[in-house]
């Protein structure tokens, strides 16, 4: 079956946009032909520094052609009405079809042949590119991510005719930028294009980039008796910069070793890209780096490691004056400029935020089991190293920085780690603060985002949430519940202002969303959420065990012998108002007897376990309901004509409702 | 071009001048007034707007008056040189032409590492913008490549291309030197021994250190920006021989006032809330004079 390939040759498209061009492209040309109708049998899009390719395999040659009836007007009307529906068909009058007294049209309309749609295909695709940033280029009003130069695009071996805004597609591309001949070469097919490819120093597919970096930076480091730091955000990054990635192995200054190794990953990788190796002995980072250069230079990288050693050295230079400057400087000046530092124009300085978390933090700490005058005093220098100057060059190493000066300045160790500590959990993969300490100062740094942007109207919408506030909120449920911190979350949010309110609902759906990733059911955490609890850590151990005990055949029945109950309660309801009051004791017949006697052992045996919040326990009680529950409504009328007896039994299921509610609301499971 | 790579600082630039000459484009002098870059010359700012081709090359001295170190720092100066070209239209190869600059001086993409990674270009102060690169040799940054899209808030059409190299930077690397003032300004073996860029600048740098930090006259600074800031419309009201704006006086006194402002802000004058002010303020200037050049360039064309 014929096979479609397509490349889009510019200028060096940045990095970070790669992967999503590729997925984009794909997406844009498979909705482009399957609403031709041509349905492909599989395609794959690559993207790297230069150029986005799309194979489409086993396309037709043409669309299929379309018979298709049109419905006409009624047999005998008006000429004028028939005369319409034949211009607007092409017919000619004998070709009508009379049927149940109207007139139809049967229209035959050819496939159009594949390379037609191809070509108006991808000038929409190239037109309509949802690239991030875009810009036009000399004369032109094309609008692509950097200068678009050349179109190959051939469809069963033949080039599709493309042509639009100058570009004129062929089957010609190019290969490296700088190795091999920078001719054009020519390619009709995905095996011709990838191997020419190869040929000129470009691998096209970023997963060979990926494995061809991993293995020529470990083959490096084993040579060295080394061992590569990975960093997949790195390689991602790196992956896209070189069409022929050949990594390099440099030589650092070791005495830069004396500088934090935060500091000196940070300027490796953020400034300039490397990959930091370190000691397999002692697990310390080792003075050498990785670059990962696009060539492969005739003299093995020596020039390309010197120059990127001397550079490394002129960025270690400035860290270690940014480390020395610092820590001379202390943190009261700090402080100070904090003032001169707008937060949001609506929420404040700086160092009115500092204010607000340290007030928090000393009414959060007894919660959490922290020292109060502690927690106000790390919130107070949680944020001042933001005015360092190693922070103003590498912004991600706040609080990182904070704890090294805290630690310089002789400030309490336990403070300094909450200065470090406080931003966590920064990512699903970031542990959460270990000490009580820490944990305070997140949580008032956290309440304090949450509440200031809600109070200003600034809640996520969407996929939009400028300020993370999702991510806020589930960290303050990370740090309650993955620390098994006990607070009820209403007065903390109330200590934090006067969102208390709208920012309830906000941490119930954060905490749906965090349970549901974790595969719980959604209906689950409705049914626990219903009983108003804001305890997350008691919400999540219900959520636990209800899950666990659903599983059950006891559960699973139960739930069915509730549903029932509730059933006939609503039923009986609209009738008039359900008996009020506790039932009676009545020997006849058994199993309503039985039932009596079951609810009468649970009620205690459910205060017991719901009072030290023992949920398993609880669960346990509830299925000795589930045997009398089936045999009551097996062998029971509950709807008797005897009306003491109806009023009786009504009373009995009001308490296996009430009393099973007392655990979760079981109508709002729905799995 | 052939010849051998330069071997001075000033070689470097003479390179790039025939380089870019041969290229044809006009070779200009700097522009006579202080400037923090050499994009705010009037020959990228201006003529980047309006329907005209224009390509130029020039070096431009440029003062970041807080990058000042007392002559203390090897890598940092308040006074240093850029070297600019503007390309308008951008020609297609301009990449390709970019690159023989870096074989002219010296450096062979097939021995160095040379990258383009994503930087996308902008300057708050005069409303510009554009897509491009950092391109980098060795991991060191040795040039900003930009498609110009807007200046002064206008569109840039036909697009402008722009390369900036910054010259003690990419000498330093060229030669193997650690401190900018041990660069050799011109060619060491020159009758009597040459000189470095520390016997030609090092004391331009205490003096213009100490000034920018500790003597500047922050009332006076303030003054002369307000004087300045009141010229420009005053300037653009007024009328030349052919009736036209007169709009580079109005911009020389846009760039006055830029400076002034810097001054202000190294000697610590400018809180962090008036920065984004005065910033608004100079562009706004700016905007006037790009609108009323724009409309000159397009009632000539």
């Amino acid at each position: 079956m014929p096979q479609l390939l397509l490349e889009l040759f510019s200028e060096e498209i940045p990095a970070r946009m790669q992967a999503q061009a590729a997925r984009d492209l794909e997406r844009m040309m498979r909705d482009g032909l399957s609403a031709a109708g041509l349905i492909s049998e599989g395609m794959k899009a690559y993207a790297g520094p230069r150029r986005l390719a799309l194979v489409v395999e086993g396309l037709p040659l043409a669309q299929a052609d379309r018979d298709e009836e049109l419905k006409g007007p009624r047999v005998g009307s008006p000429d004028q009405a028939v005369e319409g529906f034949l211009r607007k068909t092409g017919l000619s009058r004998e070709q009508l079809v009379e049927r149940d007294g109207l007139w139809f049209g049967r229209i035959h309309s050819a496939g159009r042949p594949t390379p037609e749609i191809i070509a108006e295909l991808v000038e929409q695709t190239v037109r309509g590119f949802p690239w991030p940033k875009s810009m036009t280029w000399g004369h032109g009003r094309l609008r692509w991510v950097r200068p678009l130069s050349r179109i190959l695009c051939v469809f069963d071996r033949q080039v599709v005719p493309v042509s639009f805004e100058g570009l004129v597609a062929a089957d010609l591309s190019q290969g490296h930028r700088f190795m091999g001949s920078g001719l054009a070469f020519r390619a009709r097919d995905f095996d011709e294009y990838r191997e020419a490819l190869a040929g000129h120093f470009v691998v096209l597919d970023v997963e060979e980039r990926k494995q061809r970096i991993v293995e020529g930076a470990r083959t490096l480091c084993f040579a060295r008796n080394l061992e590569l730091v990975e960093d997949e955000g790195l390689l991602d990054e790196v992956a896209g910069l070189a069409e022929w990635p050949t990594p390099v192995l440099g030589d650092m200054d070791p005495q830069f070793l004396d500088l934090p190794p935060e500091v000196i990953r940070t300027s490796m990788r953020t400034h300039q890209k490397y990959f930091a190796v370190r000691d397999p002995a002692t697990g310390k980072l080792a003075p050498h780096f990785i670059t990962v250069a696009n060539i492969a230079a005739a003299d093995g990288g020596r020039l390309i490691a010197a120059g990127n050693a001397k550079v490394l050295s002129s960025r270690l230079s400035d860290a270690r004056f940014f480390w020395a400057e610092d820590r001379k400087a202390g943190f009261e000046p700090w402080l100070e400029k904090l003032s001169g530092v707008t937060f949001h124009a609506r929420l404040g300085t700086m160092a009115q935020r500092v204010e607000r978390i340290a007030v928090l933090a000393r009414k959060i700490a007894p919660l959490v089991g922290a020292d109060p005058d502690m927690a106000e005093m790390a919130a107070r220098l949680a944020k001042a190293d933001l005015s360092s100057q190693m922070v103003g060059e590498f912004p991600e190493l706040q609080g990182v920085m904070g704890r090294y000066y805290a630690l310089a300045d002789g400030k309490d160790p336990a403070v300094a780690e909450a200065i470090r500590d406080h931003y966590r959990p920064q990512g699903p993969g970031d542990a959460v603060p270990a000490s009580p300490l820490s944990a305070t100062v997140a949580l008032a740094d956290k309440l304090d985002t949450l509440t200031g942007f809600f109070a200003i109207d600034e809640k996520p919408t969407g996929s939009k949430d400028p300020y993370a506030l999702r991510r806020a909120a589930l960290g303050v449920i990370r740090i309650v519940v993955d620390g098994q911190r006990r607070l009820s979350l209403t007065p903390v949010l109330q200590a934090a202002g006067d969102q208390a309110e709208s920012l309830l609902p906000f941490f119930a759906d954060r905490l749906k969303v965090a349970l549901r990733d974790q595969g719980k059911r959604f209906d689950l955490v409705d049914a626990v959420f219903a009983l108003k609890d804001d305890d997350l850590v008691r919400i999540v151990a219900r959520v636990d065990a209800l899950d666990t005990f659903l599983k059950t055949w006891d559960g699973a029945n139960l739930l069915a012998g509730y549903r029932r109950a509730v059933n006939i309660l609503k039923a009986e309801e609209k009738k008039g108002p359900l008996p009020t009051g506790t039932p009676a004791f009545v020997s006849e017949p058994i199993e309503e007897a039985a039932l009596f006697a079951a609810l009468q052992t649970l009620s205690p045996q459910l205060d017991a376990a719901l009072a030290a919040e023992d949920f398993t326990g609880a669960m346990s009680a509830l299925a000795g309901l589930r045997a009398p529950v089936d045999a009551f409504f097996t062998a029971v009328l509950v709807n008797s004509p005897v009306a003491s007896e109806r009023e009786n039994r009504l009373m009995l299921l009001r308490q296996v409702r009430d009393g099973m509610g007392r655990v979760a609301d079981f109508a709002l499971v729905t799995g | 071009m052939t010849g051998t790579p330069p071997n001075s600082f000033q070689n470097l630039i003479l390179t790039l001048h025939q380089y870019w000459s041969e290229q044809g484009c006009v070779i200009l002098q700097p522009h006579d007034l202080e400037v923090g870059a050499g994009t705010l010359h009037p020959a990228t700012v201006l003529r980047a707007l309006g329907p005209k081709a224009w390509n130029a090359a020039y070096v431009q001295p440029s003062r970041r008056p807080g990058d000042g170190r007392y002559g203390e720092n090897p890598n940092r100066l308040q006074h240093y040189y850029q070297y600019q070209v503007l390309l308008k239209p951008n020609p297609p190869n301009m990449q390709d032409l970019y690159l023989g600059s870096l074989e002219a001086i010296g450096l062979d993409p097939r021995q160095h590492d040379i990258r383009f990674v994503e930087d996308d270009w902008e300057n708050p102060t005069v409303g510009a913008w554009g897509l491009g690169w950092e391109v980098w040799c060795d991991g060191m940054e040795v040039s900003q490549y930009t498609y110009m899209q807007q200046v002064g808030g206008l569109d840039v059409y036909p697009v402008a291309g722009e390369l900036t190299y910054g010259l003690e930077r990419l000498a330093m690397y060229v030669f193997g030197v650690d401190s900018v003032y041990d660069l050799p300004f011109n060619d060491p073996s020159a009758p009597g021994g040459g000189l470095t860029y520390g016997d030609v600048f090092l004391e331009n740098e205490r003096q213009m250190s100490a000034y920018n930090f500790e003597i500047a006259d922050v009332e006076t600074l303030k003054r002369q920006f307000a004087d300045m800031e009141l010229q420009v419309p005053l300037i653009l009201a007024g009328k030349g021989p052919q009736g036209q704006a007169l709009v580079l006086p109005a911009y020389d006194h846009v760039l006055k006032a830029s400076h002034l402002f810097n001054v202000m802000n190294a000697r610590g004058a400018i809180a962090v809330a008036e920065r984004a002010s005065y910033i608004g303020r100079i562009r706004d200037l700016c905007k006037l004079c790009a609108s009323a050049w724009l409309e000159q360039q397009e009632r000539a064309a």
